[in-house]
C-alpha cells in the first residue's frame, strides 16, 4: 500500500518496526537488552541499554547509587562526557578541581568527577582503558571544519561540543551550561614541553564504570577526539549500559582512600542527608 | 620590556589591591598589561566576548590549537568555539598556568579542610564581580592562572609548586575583539600560588600604537 492516504501512510508507518534492522539505538525496557552485563548485575536491574553511534550521543538522567557502563568495543569510540547534579544541574563537573584536588590529570579507576562545590557527582569504579583524558576537552564546529570539512551536529563529522548542545538541551540547558568535558577511550599524556601526546584507545573491548554518588545527569556525545591525528573522521559505536545500585559509603575502602576524597564524600554526604536524598 | 609596548594612551591603570577582583571592557586593539608588583602573586582571569558572552574563554581549545598547556607569547586565548578572544604579546615570566582553575571555599576544604571555610577564595571574586554584568555561576569556566606555577609529572602527578615570576614582571595582551576581563588577584593562602602571601598587581589598559 502506497503513502498517498492516511491509511496507507499509517500502515506504511506502523509496519517499520517489525521491519527494522539497526543496532545503534536504546533498548527498552532496558531488561530486554543484548547487551552482555556482569555477572551479579540481575536483568531487572538494568535501567538503560544503548548502543551509540559513532558521531551520536545521549544522556541519562539516574539515581544516586546507579552503575553506568561505557565500553569501546571497537576501539575507535570516544566518550565526551559532561556529569551534573540533576536535581540542580548549576551544580556541575569541574575539571580544573578534579584534577587539582586529586593532584592528578589523568584519571582511573577510583578517582572522582568532582563538582564545583567541592563534592562527588561520581566515581570510577573500574576502568580497563586508562587512556582517558581531562585537559584536551571536546571538539568544535569550526575545529571540525578545519580538519574534515563539516562540524555540524547532522553532518558526517560533528562536533563534541554540537553534540553536547542537543543532549543538554533536552534538559533545559543552554551552550553556557556547558564546560570543559572529559573524555574517555582516547587518551593524552603531556610531555615535558607541555604539549599533548596522542595515545589514541587501548583497544577494542576496553569499558569504564561509573557510580553515580548523588541525582546524577550524564551528557554523553561520541565522536573523535580533538588530537586525533588521523586524516580522517574516525570513531566507532559506544555501549552504554546502567543499572541499579548502592553509591559508595563509609565503610568502602574509597571513602578514605585519600584525605582529599573523604572530604569529598563527607560534604556530599552531608548535602544529601541536608535535602532528604541520603 | 612591556613598557615599550604599553605607551599609547592609557585607558585604565588600575592597582588592584591584594585579594580584590577587577574587570573592564577591553576594546578591539586594545592592550591589557598585567604587572606583577610584588612577585609570584597568581591572577586568576576569565575572558568574554563583550557582545555575546556565551563566547566565553575555554581552556581546551586554547591548548588544542596550541598544542601546549602552558600560556606565554604567541599563545592565543580561544573561546568555547574555538574563535581568538585575545593574544599574548609580551611575557616576561615564560610561562602561566591553563589548568589549576580557581580556587573555592568549596574545594578549599577538600584541599585543605573545613578549616579554610571562612577563608575568601578566587570563586567568591568571580562570582561577585561577574554578577556586575548580569552574569552568574553557570558562567565561570576553568580559567587562566597568570604567574601560577602547574606542572604535570610524567605520571600524571599535578599541582601548584613554587613560582617562577618575580617583583615587576609583566605580561601584555592584545584584544582581538572587544572582551570583558574578569580578573581575581588571589587570595589563597594554603599553598605556593601567591608565595604564601597576597600581594597588589597593576591592571593597564592602553590604546594606539604597538598594534
Amino acid at each position: 500500500m502506497g503513502t498517498a492516504t492516511t491509511t496507507g501512510a499509517r500502515e506504511h508507518a506502523r509496519a517499520q518496526e517489525a521491519a527494522a534492522d539497526v543496532a545503534t539505538m536504546p533498548t527498552r525496557p532496558a531488561a530486554a537488552s543484548a547487551i552482555s552485563r556482569p555477572e551479579d548485575v540481575l536483568a531487572a536491574d538494568l535501567v538503560h541499554a544503548e548502543i551509540v553511534a559513532g558521531g551520536g550521543y545521549t544522556h541519562l538522567a539516574v539515581a544516586r547509587g546507579t552503575h553506568v557502563r561505557l565500553t569501546d568495543f571497537s576501539g575507535d569510540a570516544c566518550a565526551h562526557v559532561l556529569a551534573y547534579r540533576s536535581d540542580r544541574p548549576f551544580e556541575r563537573l569541574n575539571v580544573a578541581d578534579t584534577v587539582k584536588v586529586q593532584w592528578q590529570a589523568y584519571l582511573t579507576a577510583g578517582h572522582l568527577l568532582l563538582s564545583d562545590q567541592g563534592r562527588v557527582l561520581a566515581s570510577i569504579m573500574s576502568d580497563s582503558s586508562g587512556h582517558q583524558d581531562a585537559l584536551f576537552g571536546t571538539t568544535t564546529r569550526a575545529r571540525n571544519e578545519q580538519r574534515y570539512g563539516d562540524g555540524s551536529a547532522q553532518g558526517p563529522s560533528p562536533a563534541g561540543r554540537e553534540l553536547l548542545a542537543l543532549a543538554a538541551a533536552k534538559h533545559g540547558l543552554a551552550r553556557r551550561d556547558l564546560p570543559p568535558s572529559v573524555s574517555f577511550f582516547q587518551g593524552v599524556r603531556v610531555d615535558d614541553e607541555g604539549r599533548g601526546r596522542f595515545l589514541g584507545s587501548a583497544g577494542a573491548g576496553a569499558s569504564l564504570t561509573l557510580r553515580a554518588e548523588v541525582p546524577l545527569l550524564l551528557l554523553v556525545a561520541n565522536t573523535a577526539h580533538p588530537l586525533d591525528p588521523r586524516p580522517a573522521f574516525t570513531v566507532g559505536d559506544l555501549e552504554v549500559l546502567a543499572w541499579r545500585g548502592a553509591p559508595t559509603d563509609p565503610d568502602d575502602p574509597l571513602w578514605t582512600a585519600t584525605p582529599e576524597g573523604r572530604r569529598a564524600f563527607t560534604n556530599t554526604l552531608a548535602d544529601l542527608t541536608a535535602r532528604g536524598i541520603a | 620590556m612591556t613598557a615599550t609596548l604599553s605607551t599609547g594612551t592609557v585607558v585604565r591603570d588600575d592597582v588592584v589591591a591584594a585579594r580584590a577582583p577587577w574587570s573592564a571592557v577591553v576594546a578591539a586593539g586594545d592592550l591589557l598589561t598585567i604587572v606583577d608588583l610584588q612577585g609570584n602573586q597568581a591572577v586568576d582571569f576569565l575572558v568574554f566576548d563583550a557582545h555575546d558572552t556565551d563566547l566565553r574563554y575555554s581552556a581546551p581549545d586554547t591548548i588544542q590549537a596550541q598544542d601546549s598547556i602552558f600560556l606565554t607569547t604567541g599563545s592565543v586565548l580561544r573561546d568555547c568555539e574555538h574563535g581568538p578572544l585575545m593574544t599574548v604579546i609580551a611575557d616576561d615570566c615564560g610561562r602561566h598556568d591553563t589548568l589549576g582553575g580557581a580556587c573555592s571555599k568549596e574545594s578549599n576544604t577538600l584541599r585543605y579542610g573545613m578549616h579554610t571555610w571562612s577563608q575568601h577564595a578566587c570563586a567568591e571574586n568571580f562570582l561577585a564581580e561577574a554578577g556586575r554584568y548580569g552574569l552568574g555561576k553557570r558562567d565561570l569556566v576553568s580559567n587562566i592562572n597568570w604567574y601560577m606555577n602547574v606542572p604535570v609529572d610524567p605520571d600524571g602527578a599535578l599541582g601548584i609548586v613554587d613560582g617562577i615570576s618575580a617583583p615587576g614582571l609583566s605580561l601584555t595582551l592584545r584584544a582581538e575583539r572587544d572582551v570583558l576581563v574578569i580578573v581575581s588577584n588571589c587570595p589563597q593562602i594554603n599553598n605556593p600560588c601567591n608565595g604564601f602571601d597576597p600581594t597588589p598587581v597593576r591592571m593597564i589598559v592602553t590604546r594606539g600604537d604597538a598594534r
